[in-house]
């Protein structure tokens, strides 16, 4: 197991005292598997990646077990953690366009882990970000290497941050809504090139994302989050397909869909998603969820294991899929 | 980067021409006549007419302009009339003394700005920041003339370290500097007060950014990731503030040689005013305006070294 | 974030207050002193000359016998009368220059620009040094030398946050509703760029006194028997081993006039910053 998730929660200072903005979240990942962590904004997926590499903002208090690679990361100290990034775990994010040092060429900056955890010399780090370039399938490398992001396009640069990423070869990447600031057919063509390079060198890929349709074609496992908890777990086929929990079904039946009739609206999800400090005791969605009932709100729901690794949160939900 | 550069020059040379003649055009187009200002009240009509045409006071502004910008070109910079010598040597001597002060100013100033400045930076909200920038307000608010005087009552009257004043010539170049050094803390802290808050400030911005994200994603400590892509970042404005606040120098340079009885342009301009000198008046300032004038666009061209948008005109 | 608007909200109240204390001061001392002080500034009494500072005297007596604390005082009017005309006069005509420049666009924004910029080349002080070693030192040329410098430095803010507010909806809306460009200038575009305009104003203020002392340091600024701090200092020097406390007391006044003045300058800007305004 590469990656064994357990407990999971993350505590954000703010003026008022604490906010929990991750709650007992657990998950696990074997190498050369790609997991994908889908949610709307604020819960709570981006702060579960950012505590993988130890950036969370300062103040914030972790708690749970974070093993990777049977080491558990939450007690290592900032030493340690600049050691694994960039070299065992790298992370991509979502805006290339200001994600790049503006003033170091392509290939310097490509270059820099290699510098960093390899201790090549500036020249040989060099030529071996000019052949990174080159398997991210960007057109003639050398230039690329030479140019400044400026004069990239948001493809080309997305392309070199992934570059960047692979240059010491991780053993698992974060790729945090990598295609979001791309044009739609850029967007195919960097997720294609991810699961490629995922593929053949046996890297976990842990892609965080909005999108369903991202995660669904791109991923074997998903991660259904809100509120800051786990709401559903499991292959993709399985949790899209079956769409057990009533978020994950919400939010496939919030997707336009081809072929519906004219004039028909979308649906969508009633409420907003929690943001600040709310705490509720239990299930996190209870409080838009059309099933809710009084026990829901009294604690989180336990997870409901069926075959397949596939883990439903919902005390309405049984093996079968039927409502209780 | 070369086409930038002769750009640069070529809006050097239209500034540098524009200037010579603002400055040309207000010390000689004076009210009443400068001959008979130089003379005084008491002065015949004959020699004030005499005077005026040695002086070459009769002939049409174009004239005299052409002539004195022609003149300056050829290296002939006229000769002083309050002390009956060529201008031009008598301006380079007060160079050797004004240049060196400049240059320690800047430097000390720089130092201390870019201190403090990631310091403050580092510590954003904390003690360490407030007190930095409690500091700088202080420096800004004192007059340079004063903190000068202040200087040498603490180190030249009560503990004799420094000069109180004067300057020793270049012969002994560490009693030189000795005595350079007071003036130029002088100077230099109100710099330091306005370096280290632009300092402070591009630096925030610059930490701000996205790609210190991806610098610490890639194992790079705060540290690192700060000296080596928040700081060239925030390089630019301050290089450009830095370039603008030489003209503050220059005007600051002109008390404090005062202060400290520098051999200096700025005693020199304040005497030839008094002297009513008005040829060594013009030739001082139009010196200076050239050299912050000419600063600015080295300034231009560094902030283009560091950053490539500039040069290729895309940010 | 709401930790950080907070803390800066309550630094830019300390900043407000001391600053409104220092300048309420200096007000204070000007007017003060035309209706009353120690002893009459200029009041020479060589017998007393270089006393330290007693209940007769609180700040003690300069070389000629004249009260120091009734020059600071009196002093406090020089400087502020500098810095209200200074700033008056590139207010004035800053602003206008300005509003042209946003105004007519094109060519004429570009001109005046390119103007102003030129001018940053010319410190005020070097160019007060100019102006009245052409027409003779005094006063009135200090302040109209200073206030000169400030013209562009206003225009170049005026024009870049008339940019601001004249690209927004409302003044489109005026301009569609058939409104003249005077009208939609007073009315709208003013109104808005108040605020940084206020801000600059304190600090071309503090400026203003900064340079006026430089100026009667080296003897071109105010002439006796007219009281300033710049002249104390250039007096005070030839002291300095005998009486050196004479130096310090003009060049504090000076330093609190110009730190309460950027302190206000600080205060306001916070206090006037919509972000904080909002909260509350």
């Amino acid at each position: 197991m590469l990656l064994d998730i357990e407990g999971l929660s993350i505590d954000l200072p703010t003026p008022y005292g604490g906010c929990r903005v991750v709650r007992d979240v657990s998950f696990s990942l074997r190498a050369g598997q790609s997991l994908g962590v889908v949610g709307e904004s604020g819960s709570g997926k981006t702060m579960t990646a950012l505590a993988l590499m130890g950036l969370l903002p300062d103040g914030a208090v972790v708690s749970g077990a974070l093993r990777f690679e049977g080491r558990d990361l939450a007690p290592l100290g900032e030493a340690e953690m600049q050691m694994l990034r960039g070299d065992r775990i790298a992370m991509i994010f979502q805006e290339p366009m200001t994600a790049l040092n503006p003033l170091h060429r392509i290939g310097a900056q490509v270059a820099e882990p290699l510098i960093l955890h390899r201790g090549l010399s500036k020249a040989a780090a060099w030529a071996q970000a000019v052949k990174l370039l080159g398997h991210v399938r960007l057109r003639d490398p050398e230039r690329i290497a030479r140019a400044y992001p400026f004069a990239l396009s948001g493809g080309e640069r997305q392309r070199a941050m992934i570059a960047m990423a692979l240059s010491c070869g991780p053993k698992l990447i974060i790729a945090d809504e990598p295609t979001t600031a791309l044009d739609v057919t850029v967007q195919a063509k960097i997720l294609d090139l991810l699961a490629m390079l995922g593929a053949e060198s046996e890297m976990a890929m842990l892609l965080v994302s909005h999108d369903l349709a991202v995660i669904a074609r791109h991923c074997r496992r998903v991660l259904v989050m809100y509120g800051g908890a786990v709401m559903e777990e499991g292959p993709v086929e399985a949790v899209l397909g079956q769409t057990l929990h009533p978020y994950t079904r919400a939010l496939m039946e919030a997707r336009p869909t081809l072929g519906a009739p004219r004039g028909e609206r979308l649906r969508a999800i009633p409420g907003a998603a929690p943001s600040g400090p709310s705490e509720p005791k239990g299930c996190a969605f209870a409080d838009r969820c059309p099933l809710a009932l009084e026990a829901c709100r009294a604690e989180p729901p336990p997870p409901l294991r069926l075959p397949d690794g596939h883990s439903v949160r919902c005390i309405r939900v049984d093996a079968e899929g039927r409502l209780t | 980067m070369f086409v930038y550069v002769l750009q640069r020059l070529l809006i050097l040379v239209v500034t540098l021409a524009f200037a010579s003649i603002v400055i040309f055009g207000v010390l000689e187009v004076l009210p009443g006549d400068a001959a008979q200002t130089m003379l005084g009240a008491s002065a015949t009509p004959e020699s004030v007419a005499a005077l005026a045409h040695k002086l070459g006071l009769d002939q049409p502004f174009a004239t005299r302009y052409a002539e004195w910008v022609g003149g300056a070109v050829r290296g002939d910079l006229g000769l002083s009339y309050a002390y009956g010598s060529p201008i031009g040597p008598l301006i380079w001597e007060r160079i050797t003394v004004s240049g060196p002060l400049a240059l320690l100013t800047m430097a000390i100033a720089s130092a201390v700005a870019l201190t403090a400045g990631v310091y403050s930076a580092e510590r954003r909200g904390r003690t360490g920041d407030a007190a930095v920038m409690a500091a700088s307000q202080f420096g800004l608010a004192v007059p340079n003339f004063w903190f000068g005087i202040v200087l040498v009552l603490i180190f030249a009257v009560h503990w004799r370290l420094f000069p109180a004043g004067g300057f020793p010539g270049w012969s002994n170049p560490w009693l030189a500097l000795k005595a350079l050094f007071l003036p130029a803390l002088a100077l230099g802290l109100v710099q330091a007060a306005i370096l280290t808050r632009v300092t402070r400030s591009a630096l925030l911005e610059a930490l701000n950014e996205d790609f210190m994200r991806t610098a610490r994603a890639k194992g790079l400590s705060r540290r690192a990731a700060l000296w080596r892509h928040a700081l060239p970042n925030a390089l630019p404005p301050i290089l450009t503030i830095m370039g603008l606040q030489f003209a503050n120098l220059v005007a600051g340079a002109v008390v404090v040689e005062n202060v400290f009885v520098l051999p200096g342009l700025g005693r020199l301009i304040v005497q030839s005013i008094a002297n009513r000198d008005v040829l060594v008046v013009e030739d001082c300032v139009m010196g200076l305006a050239a050299f912050v004038i000419a600063l600015n666009v080295l300034v231009d061209l560094a902030a283009a070294a560091i950053d490539p948008r500039l040069r290729a005109g895309a940010a | 974030m709401t930790l950080a608007l907070s803390a800066k909200r309550s630094r830019a109240g300390a900043s407000l207050r001391l600053g409104a204390l220092l300048v309420a001061l200096l007000v204070g001392a000007a007017a003060l002193s035309l209706v009353w002080t120690p002893y009459p500034p200029a009041a020479m009494d060589i017998p007393n000359k270089l006393l330290a500072p007693s209940f007769a005297h609180w700040l003690g007596t300069d070389a000629l016998g004249r009260d120091v604390a009734s020059q600071i005082l009196a002093g406090a009017r020089v400087s502020l009368l500098v810095g209200v005309i200074a700033v008056g006069i590139g207010l004035g005509f800053g602003v206008a220059l300005g509003l042209l420049a946003a105004t007519a666009q094109g060519f004429i924004e570009d001109a005046i620009m390119k103007f102003c910029d030129f001018t940053f080349a010319f410190p005020a002080l070097l160019m007060a040094i100019l102006l009245t070693a052409t027409y003779g030192p005094g006063v009135i040329n200090a302040i109209l030398a200073i206030g000169i410098a400030n013209v562009p430095i206003f225009a170049k803010l005026t024009r870049s946050a008339a940019n601001g507010v004249l690209a927004r909806e409302f003044a489109m809306a005026a301009r569609a509703s058939g409104r003249g460009p005077f009208a939609i200038a007073f009315e709208h575009v003013l109104p808005n760029i108040a605020p940084p305009l206020i801000v600059q104003a304190t600090i071309q203020f503090a400026i203003a006194i900064l340079a006026e002392a430089a100026l009667s340091y080296l003897g071109l600024g105010a002439q006796p028997p007219l009281a300033s701090w710049g002249r104390m200092l250039a007096d005070a020097q030839a002291w300095m081993y005998v009486a050196p406390r004479l130096a310090i007391f003009p060049g504090l006044a000076v330093a609190l006039s110009v730190l309460g003045l950027n302190l206000l300058g600080d205060g306001l800007r916070d206090a006037l910053d919509p972000r904080l305004r909002a909260r509350r």
